[in-house]
């Protein structure tokens, strides 16, 4: 017999999710099915537009990843019109898009996804004198463990227990066997909780800094609008220079103080979870941040590539604008491709939204239709996963040092073979490893920059572009990035000046998507398949797998609109 | 006597926590500071935090990006754990929910039974209304659905951002999805708009400890905004304005003029139709806001901005020193006593331009809104 289990909303993701899985009768998950259930039609809203306004809709398309969008959208238009930004534009859009990358990744561990391997409820009983010799232990480079700073953390944690208003915290699976770690490393989680609260808002001053807020700081088409002025206190100045510097430093901090003390401690509680989830075994990666300028790969530091099959002897090269590699389908989602065509490039894209699911309210959905918002990415017909798991193992198969020793220095630590990559822990250890690198990297531009203007080259901006008298009538590009869910690409199409068409296919897409035209399964969907349930109707198992990918449903889900074509066609059930 | 609190007030929580009544004194203070109150209303304060207890908060989220939440949880001052733990009791809000699937639906419909007339309601996001809603569900549910559900018994609601407040994104032309903000969903329903793409952080929290603190919505302008935070135009408080008001503008990027931080006018920027906070409280705890790093405000709060672009063309209407007048034309007005009928003619051709009048009270305005919480 079949169970059904439904979790919809999944919560502490970006947008909106929903997840079916069926269980055998040993409550091991056969089948899953991931839906997408919003739709913006932002591609839509696009056209018609000036290409350099697209990155500030593009932008909105996610607030939580927020700039990555931004970031695809201005290559996209630099690459159509020719546009080289200087390389100091290059350098502050490194840091920006590193400081995203930094903070993503540290408000995934501690906000989104660490209750489903903390027991807040556990970490009542925990001794606080015990808990700072554990602290201690597991980094002794972190100030705060003292047994009276702990004591204080179980004296909030008691009292707002005792209060009976439990907000967030409410009805989830506390006590649930699935829990493994003892109290006081439960405590010490929910301290770490709180202090990355209180940190995520400092990192992203650098954002401020340069693109004058966060969430959603400012671009531009041909470099950065934040001018560089050594000589005066109007623009980028030692003082700006200096604010950054010392985020930088303090991210270093937490990241390796905080979050990989943390990650690894946890981790080293949950060997079987390398066991479990590993899904695809098929891993694709843009690239990103560039050395030499958004035109060569070759000098990026997150490599580009495909490993296919777990096969990391091997990494497959991998072109964005070739029209046979990457491409969508609409099998099982909501949408309507003109007749005969099965998969489409993003620059012939065309999509009818066509709603055929169950009229809501709705209690399940139908696994052999259309049961999405999100299409089907597919590399060269694969199915494949993106994301920090990828840019590890793309980055681990290139034979890059610096991602060998990263990964080698924590399998090493957890007494881990390679293989145990391949898994739900593995996805979340490879998302802080690559933290680390990001933080060491941030430095690093930050480093770069300070030469340049040593140099004496301040320039942030080419505007030899600006003016659209200057475009060709009619011109192509393409713009993607690594964000911080994986690789991104934006597509685009400009004519007289406007946007004739535009498409964005997002890593929670390639991640998250439906089952294609040949049954083949998407990342979430696959990673879900024989990971046995405790309890059914206490769905942690299935919460930790979908978070271990950091879904992003608003960037997910969006539709690109053919000219002149109807929008949309709905037929409920 | 009165009946005690079912709830702990914020106070006694504080007091639980080992806060004690100076560390709870000066909490208040820097409160009424972010407030922009003056000191003669700390007492007050004192007084709601000491005898309320934690009120519950349904935060729902609909077609959005959730950018709100993450400028939420940048709040400086207050920072979000104060908030989160103690004062208000989030009960519900599916980006931070522990729980998920059922048990969090279950929450919201036992806080909707359990304190019916009692509870906030915050919203990001907003609803599509198009093929009955299908582009936004939750729960097999439409959002829509949820969205009319939980209001009904709301005490007031928020609606976060511009999505809510004004549609945003979604609903600009030709808004697919038939996206709507919140008050055109809950026509009877008195809601405070709070827009921006996001929200400043401070204006949000600030927004929240208001009503918290004094029991009622603050005074909104015509539009639902509350006027402490959205009466001031950029333009008026800009510290670009000298370079404005002597024709001295950015041309191009990363030009002289960029690198002194001249005016952004001719960039395209917004500031001469926005109304914000951003030159006042700036964003990220002060750090810098868009104008204060280069680039044009992109008038994120006012209703359709997306339509109201393309966002680098300069905005038509507005008399501008040295193209509608020469440098010294502006030098002698200046220099004259006319200072201000300057600034008040710049208001109307930004008003008879956006045919939307500039948030000054108005006779029915001050009261719109206002109601016990
Ligand atoms: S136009 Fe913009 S930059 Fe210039 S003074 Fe006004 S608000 Fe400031």
């Amino acid at each position: 017999m079949t169970t059904r289990v439904v979790v919809d909303p999944v919560t502490r993701i970006e947008g909106h999710l929903r997840i079916e899985a069926m269980l055998d009768d040993r409550n091991v998950i056969h089948d899953a099915i991931s839906s997408g259930t919003m739709w913006r039609g932002l591609e839509v809203i696009l056209q018609g537009r000036d290409p350099r306004d697209a990155w500030a809709f593009a932008e909105r398309i996610c607030g939580v990843c927020t700039t990555v969008h931004a970031l695809a959208s201005v290559r996209s238009v630099e690459n159509a019109l020719g546009i080289q930004v200087p390389p100091n534009a290059d350098i502050i859009r490194n840091i920006m898009f590193l400081t995203q990358m930094v903070q993503d990744h540290v408000i995934h561990f501690y906000h989104l996804h660490a209750l489903d391997w903390v027991d807040v409820v556990s970490a009542l009983k925990a001794d606080p004198a015990a808990t700072a010799a554990l602290a201690q232990k597991v980094s002794p480079s972190w100030p705060y463990a003292s047994t009276g700073y702990f004591r204080d953390i179980a004296g909030t944690l008691k009292k707002f227990a005792d209060s009976g208003q439990l907000g967030i915290f409410q009805n989830a699976y506390w006590g649930h066997p699935a829990y493994k770690l003892p109290a006081e490393a439960n405590l010490m989680a929910v301290a770490h909780y709180l202090e990355a609260l209180k940190w995520q808002k400092e990192i992203v001053k650098i954002h401020t800094i340069f693109g004058g807020k966060n969430p959603h700081p400012n671009y531009i088409v041909g470099g950065m609008a934040s001018a560089i002025s050594m000589q005066g206190d109007n623009a980028i100045n030692m003082e700006r220079l200096n604010y950054v510097r010392g985020l930088i430093q303090d991210a270093t901090n937490i990241v390796e103080n905080l979050y990989i003390p943390d990650l690894l401690a946890v981790a080293s509680f949950y060997p079987e979870w390398t066991q479990i989830g590993g899904g695809l075994g098929s891993y694709m990666v843009y690239g990103d941040i560039p050395q030499n300028g958004i035109g060569d790969p070759s000098r990026f530091r997150f490599p580009r590539g495909v490993v296919l099959h777990k096969n990391l002897s091997e990494v497959l090269p991998l072109d964005l604008a070739d029209s046979g590699q990457i491409t969508e389908e609409v099998a099982h989602s909501w949408y309507e491709y003109p007749e005969g065509k099965k998969a489409l490039h993003p620059w012939d894209g065309v999509t009818q939204a066509r709603y055929n699911g169950p009229k809501p309210p709705y209690k399940q959905l139908d696994e052999n239709g259309g049961y999405s918002w999100l299409k089907s990415p597919r590399w060269k017909g694969n199915a494949v996963e993106v994301g920090p798991l990828a840019r590890m193992l793309v980055g681990y198969a290139s034979g890059n040092t610096e991602f060998k020793d990263v990964v080698g220095e924590a399998l090493g630590a957890l007494k881990l073979p390679a293989t145990a990559l391949f898994s739900t822990l593995g996805r979340t250890a490879a998302r802080g490893l690559e933290t680390r690198l990001a933080v060491r990297w941030l430095m690093q531009e930050y480093e770069h920059l300070i030469t340049n203007l040593k140099a004496g080259d301040s320039a942030t901006a080419d505007t030899s572009r600006w003016d659209p008298s200057t475009w060709p009538a009619e011109a192509k590009g393409f713009g993607f990035t690594e964000a911080p869910r994986g690789a991104l690409g934006h597509w685009l199409h400009i004519k007289d000046q406007k946007i004739a068409n535009y498409q964005i296919v997002v890593p929670s897409t390639w991640n998250a998507s439906p089952k294609d035209g040949q049954g083949q399964r998407g990342a979430y969907e696959a990673a879900l398949l024989d990971t046995p349930m405790a309890d059914p109707k206490r769905p942690v198992e299935i919460l930790r797998t979908i978070h271990s990918f950091d879904p992003c449903l608003a960037c997910a889900s969006h539709v690109l609109g053919p000219d002149g074509r109807k929008l949309s066609e709905v037929i409920i059930r | 006597m009165e009946n005690p609190p079912l709830r702990p007030s914020t106070y006694q929580v504080l007091e639980q926590h080992g806060v004690d009544r100076r560390s709870f004194i000066k909490f208040c203070t820097a409160m009424a500071a972010a407030l922009g109150l003056d000191a003669t209303m700390v007492p007050q304060i004192v007084e709601a935090l000491e005898n309320k207890p934690r009120i519950p908060v349904i935060w729902l989220h609909g077609l959005e990006c959730t950018c709100c939440s993450e400028s939420f949880i940048r709040s400086s001052h207050p920072i979000a754990q104060d908030i989160i733990l103690n004062m208000i009791s989030l009960d519900y809000d599916d980006t931070l929910q522990a729980a998920a699937g059922f048990q969090v639906e279950d929450i919201r419909k036992r806080i909707m039974k359990e304190y019916p007339g009692e509870y906030l309601l915050a919203v990001e996001g907003n609803a599509p209304t198009k093929d009955g809603g299908v582009y936004c569900t939750v729960g097999g549910e439409t959002f829509l659905s949820i969205l009319e559900e939980t209001a009904e018994k709301a005490k007031a609601i928020i609606a976060w951002g511009s999505c809510a407040s004004n549609g945003c994104v979604q609903a600009a032309k030709p808004n697919p999805t038939g996206a709507k903000p919140i008050h055109a969903l809950l026509p009877h329903k008195t809601i405070i708009n709070v827009p921006g793409c996001p929200p400043i952080a401070e204006v949000m929290t600030g927004v929240l400890t208001y009503i918290l603190t004094f029991g009622q919505l603050p005074e909104l302008d015509r539009i639902g905004r509350p006027k402490m935070f959205y009466g001031q135009r950029l333009h008026d408080k800009c510290y670009r304005r000298p370079f404005f008001d002597a024709g001295q503008f950015v041309e191009a990027w990363d030009d002289e003029g960029a690198r002194k931080g001249w005016c952004l006018y001719k960039m395209g920027c917004r500031g001469p139709s926005t109304y914000n906070s951003c030159s006042t409280f700036k964003w990220n705890n002060g750090v810098s806001w868009p104008i204060g790093s280069g680039h044009g405000c992109i008038g994120c709060a006012e209703n359709n901005f997306w339509d109201n672009g393309p966002f680098y063309q300069r905005l038509s209407g507005i008399p501008v020193p040295g193209i509608d007048s020469t440098p010294d034309e502006v030098g002698a007005t200046l220099a004259g006593a006319a200072v201000i009928g300057v600034g008040a003619h710049f208001v109307s051709s930004v008003v008879r331009r956006f045919g939307q009048k500039p948030a000054q009270p108005t006779p029915d305005s001050g009261d719109k809104g206002r109601g016990d919480v």
